[in-house]
């Protein structure tokens, strides 16, 4: 019983470090996607995300905690960050081209949030695929402007921070 | 009700805050970063230069028209909350999420019928932000009031306190949402002008543009604090009220012929 338990250890052990590991060589090698991002989605095509990644991994949360204030309080909606974006990029497709939950075992949000134990509830509320084409709502909110949502589609829209203040902001805080 | 209490707007919290906000501005100082966020912010977003409301005309409002009703569904995705499996219809009807809904009423001494659409009338001094434990309850700069869905708690305590009966509550999980409309079980909910129309530059709600369709034309919106727009110009010449008027809340939404 004992060491059965203690086999099961080391390989509980084992998983998260090769995980770690494949993690750890995404951080050095340059663009850094390779085992990170989900095969076959939007992203695994496109040469970075709307930051480095490295950026990203330590930092997303962040920046989308701040321009979820700018969306709900201010209403801007053209932010540079946003959660639809990360699903609109990262969901994979399965089997059939449907698209798969961005928080389903194993998925780009899942993967990470579920070995570091950090609960994920935005997709209790929020859309977890993206969008269909011409769903009802979601065409009036882009308005005469497709471009206007979007972090990866706001072109030339002004930003409020620049992701180095920002970075700046997050340091500030963290010292605090 | 007293005429004279009965204000579009009233300056004075308005003018309290803004002095407020000047001097919290110039103490914070060490965090130079957040008063360079706060100047590249002022001139995007929404601004208190702006009021949105709403006038509708109770004799244009035909009796049989859901028109209104269904449009706020399907703008806002509350068709997407499916009835759960074997609810009764007392139990679905009082727990489904309704943003707008249709109110008959009958003068008990003449029986004249008046059909209304009766929404979140994002009063000036909403009940249901003084009373939030969270926070998440709140007024837009425009007026708009409505719930940050991430920090509501769902104690449904803004349901109790609002005198319309406008907010609804969430009580079961919900897939496939619209992007623009985050829903979730949960949380609290009510009309909130299709923010995300207004927000992409629309000047009109889905409640109107269906009335408009329907031929009935019984919904104006638009910027109260604008003395051009088409809802100030229908506010001088017809004689409209607030719905509990009495309450002083000042209502972003009122009523012709009630």
């Amino acid at each position: 019983m004992r060491s059965s338990t203690g086999i099961k250890r080391i390989i509980t052990g084992l998983i998260p470090g090769g995980l770690l590991a494949v993690l750890s060589m995404g951080v050095m090698s340059e663009p850094a996607t390779v085992g990170v991002v989900t095969p076959g989605s939007k992203a695994a095509s496109s040469e970075a995300c709307v930051a480095p990644t490295e950026e990203m991994r330590r930092n997303h949360m962040d920046y989308l905690k701040h321009d979820r204030i700018e969306v709900v309080y201010k209403g801007i909606r053209d932010t540079e960050f946003g959660l639809s974006s990360c699903v609109e990029c990262h969901a994979a497709k399965d089997d059939k081209g449907g698209y798969l939950p961005i928080n389903g075992k194993g998925q780009f949000c899942d993967s990470c949030h579920e070995y570091v134990a950090v609960s994920l509830p935005c997709f209790q509320c929020h859309r977890k695929t993206p969008a269909e084409q011409g769903a009802s709502g979601d065409s009036a909110m882009t308005g005469s402007n497709p471009h206007r949502l979007g972090l990866l589609q706001s072109g030339g829209g002004q930003l409020t921070l620049s992701a180095d203040e920002l970075r700046r902001l997050h340091v500030m805080t963290l010292e605090k | 009700m007293g005429k004279h209490d009965d204000q579009l707007d009233m300056k004075r919290r308005e003018f309290i805050g803004k002095t407020v906000l000047a001097a919290g501005a110039a103490t914070v100082a060490p965090g130079i970063l957040l008063t360079v966020a706060r100047a590249a912010n002022e001139t995007r977003g929404v601004t208190s230069a702006v009021r949105w409301g709403m006038l509708i005309d109770t004799n244009k409002c035909a009796d049989d028209c859901t028109a209104c009703v269904d449009a706020c569904n399907k703008e806002n995705g509350i068709d997407l909350v499916q009835r759960p499996e074997g609810a009764s219809d007392a139990d679905w009807n009082a727990q489904r999420p309704q943003w707008i809904r249709k109110v008959k009423l009958r003068d008990m001494a003449t029986q004249v019928v008046t059909t209304l659409p009766m929404m979140c009338q994002h009063c000036e001094y909403p009940p249901c932000v003084d009373v939030c434990p969270t926070g998440a309850s709140f007024k837009r700069a425009d007026g708009i009031v409505m719930v940050d869905r991430h920090i509501c708690i769902g104690c449904r305590y803004c349901m109790m306190a609002c005198p319309y009966k406008a907010r609804s509550f969430i009580h079961q999980n919900v897939e496939n949402q619209l992007v623009a409309v985050p829903r979730g079980k949960g949380c609290v909910e009510s009309c909130n002008f299709c923010v995300q129309r207004i927000d992409a530059g629309n000047t009109t709600t889905a409640c109107q543009e269906a009335c408009d369709k329907a031929g009935h034309k019984a919904i104006l919106f638009g910027d109260l604090k604008d003395p051009e727009s088409e809802i100030t110009r229908a506010f001088k010449t017809h004689n409209s009220r607030q719905i509990r008027a009495e309450l002083k809340l000042n209502t972003g939404v009122r009523y012709i012929d009630v």
